[in-house]
């Protein structure tokens, strides 16, 4: 505690040190960053299957061609909420408040996050979020699609719109001020002894993750706002009649949202960079280049974002600008998919549940990414826009990535968190379920959108008849593939295996703590003298002690 | 293993790749059939990248399989992997072959969308009928409509500067036929400026430069016929087109494509490609008789859901006519 570089590496402000937390104080405003994370995987676990049981709904409805199972309303109501609840929710709360918060103080020495107040207000925007977007369907549920576009926004249950509005600003601010923090506390509070080439891959990605959304969520707010004061306050910025235009939301609302695809995939990737090599046994492959990569990823990201106006309003100049533009962001991310692939080689492979959600991830990513690419072109996009092969494409790289990645974080640091190891055999029976469902689900879409099949409809074609079907048995293995994750989560919270401080053998600091760490993290600071994928490698440097045992 | 070098089988399961994502790229039959001059450029396009894009899902995924089966730990193994960290050549390489292949494609797509006539929308050279109208006078006489209307007609009245334009072969020429096409909620109307027919369905020839002035009266639509390869949104307030050549004659669905609200999805109506003997003919049956407007695409069921009153199809059909030259 002496050695620390900075007045920011305070202890917590608490007049007295417990042992541990209480069950209660993960219900209060408490500002230690083991606490924030859980507190935010939860939430955002408890959303997603919120999210998940409108999307069976929606599902169900879609099994057969007609609207005979929701009022098409209420289906575009679910539309809207399932994907902003999944999106804002669920993947961006779980991976860059639950896991960013647990871990990066943990792999980085710290004893908590730069600005531990400003993190517990951070989290505590978004359970009213969430209870705004559920109370709106009170109002009949905000019915424009996660987009909202206007003039359909401005006309259609606007009591709804305007609740959704001030919900996404929420957990815009929350996220914000969760990014000045990420960034403050990995920049100032790592022990001197880590050099930066030691900084673990996942605390590069969020400092990646949190540039960006610096960076692009002000613009989304400011979208926003003024959509809501088109609602209600008669302004008419989107309002063509009254010198307004429409096309300007689409700019301000992607110019956001697109980067929010990275906000949601490269804390994801960060994981991925964790867990490989620890189960792999092996050095993650390529460090530098997966570190630059999220730092490109995250530049030329912020100039992609027409690539969802091909068909819009948009002139020739910039629907081919953004097809180049687009089409590099392809370049860093396989290098991180090749990368990986690159560690499997020639370790000794642990295929527990963590690892098989990663590997499934590194196989549906690739998919995901390489209709990307497809819709990353104006000839191809100009076909297949708003289609269900766009459901299927984000699906692959949101549910195929993002919630694989997080699964895959959950296996693998559950034991870190509660000091007890989940179950295999129920985590495994998980994975299966997840990954055949998946597919079943969002595989056939591909076909779907190509051959004419629009998006966000609850009634179609009924040639489409037979294919939909197939993608809503999908949607009910997936809906079942939670039920052995959550016996497992609950169960073994309480009595699954004692795990100890450091069941994998990782190198990472987290692991060099107890299981769970203490309140403030360490008795006394960690001193770095490993890299943190040093697996199977002596370093020569300085006089280390070899008698460190680093496997099991 | 042990005897057969390692170079045969990379190269043979090269060769086994290869094949394999040349057979998918031409034989993957996921695209529904081509009925317009741009359709074949988009597939052709397509094809090429499903071919690389099955060679390198099955490399990754090839090497996923090979990878996890060969180096997974066995009962009772101990210890590290390998301490490779990372490997410069082979780096580059797979940095350098994606960039190589995306530049290809961003350059080979700017030439698609060029043939696609994607970059010349606004090419009316001789195409006139949009020049003498004024945008204040449309908003006199729209004035006792709702503003929307007003936003619709005024976009009407605009030269469209957005969409799929000339193609080569017709640019700096006039279009052999015109329509106007307005989405609303759950509809599309179609004018036909030169004669004065309005119908619920898109009727044209097979074979003739078509241009589509599309705009929308209350919200954002688009109109996508998936046998032709095209799409673009119908945007109140900003006037787009299509303009291509149907090659096949047929009958096509008519798709919206944007939400639009609860109806969106039987927002549906069809195009009739006829040969050029059966399109002036329907032209003149219905030049005769003064047609109005049907929605046929729509089941009844819909149509009384969806609140379509006699009177707003009326209303329509006031409001389309003033787009007819012979009014102005
Ligand atoms: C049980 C698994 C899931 C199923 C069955 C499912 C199903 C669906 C369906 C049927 C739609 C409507 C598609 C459309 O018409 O545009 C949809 C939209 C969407 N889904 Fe999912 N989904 C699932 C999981 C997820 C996850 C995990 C995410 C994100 C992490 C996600 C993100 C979205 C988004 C962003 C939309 C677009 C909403 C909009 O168009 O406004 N979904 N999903
Ligand atoms: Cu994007
Ligand atoms: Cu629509």
């Amino acid at each position: 505690m002496a050695q620390a570089q900075l007045p920011l590496d305070t202890p917590l402000s608490l007049p007295e040190h417990p042992k541990a937390w209480k069950w209660y104080d993960y219900f209060t405003f408490n500002v230690d960053h083991k606490v924030i994370g859980i507190q935010y995987l939860v939430t955002a676990f408890i959303f997603y299957l919120i999210g998940g049981l409108m999307a069976v709904a929606m599902r169900t409805e879609l099994a057969t061609a007609d609207s005979d199972f929701l009022d098409p309303n209420l289906y575009n109501a679910f539309l809207t909420n399932h994907g902003t609840i999944m999106i804002f929710l669920w993947v961006v709360p779980a991976a860059i408040g639950g896991f960013g918060n647990y871990l990066v103080p943990l792999m980085i020495g710290a004893r908590d996050m730069a600005f531990p107040r400003l993190n517990a207000l951070a989290f505590w925007l978004n359970p009213p979020a969430g209870a705004l977007l559920l109370a709106s369907f009170l109002f009949g549920g905000a019915q424009a699609g996660w987009t909202s576009y206007p003039p359909l926004s401005t006309i259609t249950a606007t009591t709804a719109q305007s609740m959704w509005i001030l919900a996404i600003v929420l957990v815009g601010t929350s996220s914000i001020l969760g990014s000045v923090n990420f960034i403050v506390t990995i920049w100032k509070m790592k022990v001197p002894s880590m050099r930066w080439n030691q900084l673990p891959l996942f605390c590069w990605a969020m400092l990646a993750t949190s540039l960006l959304a610096l960076v692009s969520t002000p613009v989304l707010a400011a979208g926003l706002i003024l959509l809501l004061f088109d609602i209600n306050f008669g302004t008419s910025f989107y309002k063509p009649d009254a010198g307004g235009n429409v096309v300007i939301y689409q700019h301000l609302f992607w110019f956001y949202s697109h980067p929010a695809v990275y906000l949601m995939i490269l804390p994801i990737f960060g994981i991925m960079s964790e867990v490989i090599p620890v189960h792999a046994r092996k050095p993650i492959f390529g460090y530098q280049a997966i570190a630059y990569s999220s730092l490109a990823i995250c530049c030329v990201g912020l100039f992609v974002w027409v690539h969802h106006m091909f068909t819009s309003g948009t002139p020739p100049w910039m629907r081919m600008f953004f097809t180049i533009s687009t089409l590099i962001v392809a370049v860093p991310t396989g290098v991180k998919i090749f990368s990986w692939v690159a560690t499997l080689w020639g370790g000794k492979i642990r295929l527990n549940s963590a690892m098989l959600f990663a590997i499934g991830l590194l196989s549906m990513f690739v998919l995901g990414g390489l209709s990307g690419v497809t819709l990353g072109t104006a000839p191809v996009d100009i076909h297949v826009h708003d289609t269900y092969y766009v459901v299927a494409h984000f699906h692959y790289v949101l549910f195929g990535g993002s919630v694989f990645g997080l699964y895959a974080g959950i296996y693998h640091w559950f034991p870190k968190m509660t000091g007890r190891l989940l179950d295999e055999r129920l985590g495994i029976l998980h994975f299966v379920l997840t990954f055949i469902g998946t597919n079943l689900t969002f595989l056939p879409m591909h076909e779907l959108g190509l051959k004419g099949m629009p998006r966000r409809v609850a009634m179609y074609d009924p040639q489409f008849e037979p294919v939909n079907l197939i993608c809503t048995i999908g949607a009910f293995v997936l809906a079942f593939s939670i039920i052995p994750f959550l016996i497992n989560i609950i169960w073994s919270w309480n009595r699954g295996k004692v795990a100890g401080d450091n069941p994998w053998g990782g190198l990472s600091l987290e692991w060099a703590t107890s299981s769970p760490p203490p309140i403030e993290n360490w008795e006394v600071l960690p001193v770095v003298t490993k890299g943190p994928y040093d697996y199977g490698i002596e370093r020569r440097q300085e006089s280390t002690d070899e008698d460190r045992d680093e496997e099991e | 293993m042990e005897q057969i070098p390692a170079s045969i089988w990379t190269l043979t399961a090269g060769v086994v790749v290869t094949l394999i994502s040349f057979w998918v790229g031409h034989h993957h039959g996921l695209l529904p059939e081509q009925a317009s001059e741009q359709a074949p450029l988009v597939d052709n396009f397509f094809d090429i990248m499903l071919t690389i894009g099955t060679a390198l899902f099955l490399v990754v995924q090839g090497a996923i399989i090979l990878f996890v089966i060969r180096y997974r730990r066995r009962a009772g193994e101990e210890g590290d992997g390998l301490p490779v960290e990372g490997n410069l050549p082979l780096e580059a390489f797979w940095t350098a072959i994606p960039a190589l292949i995306v530049i290809f494609l961003g350059i080979y797509s700017v030439d698609i969308f060029q043939r696609m006539g994607g970059l010349n929308p606004g090419d009316h050279a001789m195409h006139s009928r949009h020049a003498p109208k004024s945008g204040m006078a449309v908003v006199a006489q729209a004035s006792s409509k709702t503003t929307s209307d007003a936003a619709a007609l005024l976009a009407a009245a605009q030269t469209p500067e957005i969409g799929i334009g000339a193609s080569p072969d017709v640019q700096g020429k006039a279009p052999d036929l015109v329509v106007d096409v307005m989405g609303m909620q759950y509809a599309w109307i179609f004018t036909y400026p030169d004669s004065g027919i309005v119908a619920g369905e898109l009727h044209i020839p097979v074979g003739k430069d078509v241009q589509l002035n599309i705009s929308a009266r209350d919200v954002i639509h688009s109109f996508w016929v998936p046998q032709f390869r095209l799409k673009q949104d119908a945007i109140p307030g900003v006037p787009t087109e299509l303009r291509f050549k149907a090659t096949k004659v047929g009958t096509y669905p008519v798709v919206c494509a944007e939400l639009c609200g609860g109806y969106h999805g039987a927002m549906r109506t069809q195009v009739i490609v006829h040969t050029p003997e059966d399109f002036e003919r329907w032209r003149h049956q219905n030049q005769a008789i003064a047609t109005a407007p049907v929605i046929p695409s729509l089941s009844d069921r819909h149509i009384q859901q969806m609140g379509i009153t006699p009177q707003l199809v009326a209303q329509v059909e006031a409001m389309t006519h003033h787009h007819s030259p012979e009014k102005l």
